[in-house]
């Protein structure tokens, strides 16, 4: 049976992993290839490197920390941030990462995703969605890596997720921006939304801060992984233990 | 010197740092006569079939690939054109395994792509798993499989049965990326490596 993932997200600006609360006031927290290989040793199934400048800076990824970690790690990961070409996402790609995340480009030109889809395959596409819920509803966010520069699109989330698939993303992670860097449990019931569309794998991200968290996250909303970072990056859960736990509460995991 | 045919795909550089992780050099080549010389080749792949083949046709590594009589290991997508044809394109393949690579079909639970780490079941021992858990997990990211038949060494679920370890004669393919798949995914590249 296929394994839920645990999933550490680095946030990376100027070659540093940094964590900032819900996208504001980013702190240095780490060298990327020493917080990679640390999350590696303890069992993270995949890793998410967001370089969160690039986009809304209308930068492309720097291949060269990329390189460094495909040399290092043997267990996959996606790279995201500036992404706005196949050319773009080709270097990124052929200098080790397994897949490729687009957000805000993907909502400035659909068809790229299924540019990228035809180019590499569906697999390596990943389509994240910064998702803010305002009223009744869930809405989508753009250029969100910088808050002078935040700002809304015309999409309701769950129809954006439904369009990003059709298109060809061969997964989604959807960032529930309410919840981010909170650490009070994931938004279930967007998530929830969001998994009745969709057939390919879901990913859920923002507001993880105890195990409890990903065990509703993998029960109630049926997500393929579960991401996070703050709480990881902090310490105050350990991957080791968080995995002991879900396995003790019967979730399938990589032990 | 271990080959690893250069298809034009992405995420080539992932199997050549996991072979430098195992204190092997490799040589990334198109040409035939260096692929034809190695001890050993690795085809890889990522992205679609179709294009997979007109990458080998373009750079004209179709007959070579199907006269190696070397160890040959495909990785992934080029564990897929082993076969005889996938449904993806459709398009015809190297036809070195018998059966046809065909869409995983998906339902409530089972999401497509396969994106994960999964264990493989097998009924014999398999050199390509020696010293490996039976339970270890290697991580699979793919949309298509190949059926499972008398060539399949190891098969995995999801949804439905598919081939994750295939071999006959020289050729073996694994439908998942070992270069990704952990400490179990370096022990059998290094099994591969042993392979007589």
């Amino acid at each position: 049976m296929l394994a839920r993932r645990i999933i550490p997200c680095l946030d990376v600006r100027d070659g540093q992993v940094v964590k900032g609360t819900q996208f504001r006031d980013h702190e240095v927290v780490g060298d990327i290839i020493a917080l990679a290989q640390r999350y590696r040793d303890e069992g993270a199934d995949e890793l998410v490197f967001y370089d969160i400048t690039a986009s809304s800076d209308g930068r492309t990824v720097s291949t060269d920390w990329v390189t460094r970690v495909a040399r290092v790690l043997d267990i996959p990961f996606c790279v995201a941030g500036g992404i706005r070409s196949l050319d773009g996402a080709r270097r990124i790609l052929h200098s080790g990462a397994d897949k490729i995340s687009i957000n805000s480009p993907a909502l400035e030109n659909p068809a790229l995703i299924g540019e990228l889809a035809a180019e590499f395959g569906s697999q390596c596409v990943v389509v994240g969605i910064d998702s803010r819920q305002e009223g009744g509803d869930y809405f989508v966010k753009q250029y969100t890596g910088d808050p002078d520069k935040t700002r809304a699109t015309r999409w309701r989330t769950l129809d954006w997720a439904r369009e990003a698939q059709a298109l060809g993303a061969g997964e989604v992670v959807l960032n529930c921006m309410n919840q981010d860097g909170m650490r009070q449990g994931y938004d279930l019931a967007q998530l929830k939304l969001v998994r009745a569309v969709l057939t390919v794998p879901l990913v859920a991200s923002g507001g993880a801060g105890a195990a409890d968290h990903f065990r509703e996250v993998f029960r109630a909303a049926g997500v393929d992984g579960a991401l996070a970072a703050s709480v990881f990056h902090r310490g105050t859960l350990r991957i080791p233990d968080l995995k002991a736990q879900l396995i003790a509460d019967g979730i399938c995991l990589r032990a | 010197m271990l080959a690893i045919v250069d298809s034009g795909g992405a995420n080539i550089a992932s199997v050549r740092f996991a072979l430098e992780r195992l204190g092997v050099q490799s040589e990334l080549t198109a040409d035939p006569a260096v692929i034809r010389a190695a001890e050993r080749v690795i085809l890889p792949g990522v992205g679609s079939a179709a294009e997979g083949m007109k990458r080998l046709q373009a750079r004209g590594l179709v007959d070579c690939v199907r006269g190696l009589t070397q160890p040959v290991l495909g990785v992934c997508l080029g564990m897929q054109l082993l076969f005889e044809s996938s449904e993806e394109g459709p398009t015809e393949t190297l036809g070195l395994i018998p059966g046809r690579v065909a869409l995983l079909p998906g339902g409530p639970g089972v999401t497509v792509p396969h994106m994960g780490w999964n264990t493989v079941l097998t009924g014999k021992p398999v050199a390509l798993l020696d010293g490996i858990a039976p339970d270890a997990r290697f991580y699979f990211v793919h949309s298509y499989a190949g059926p499972v038949n008398a060539f399949t060494l190891a098969s995995c679920d999801h949804g439905t049965p598919f081939a994750a370890i295939v071999q006959r004669g020289n050729f073996s393919g694994v439908q998942f990326h070992p270069e990704r798949s952990g400490p179990a995914g370096a022990r059998l590249l290094r099994n591969f490596l042993t392979l007589a």
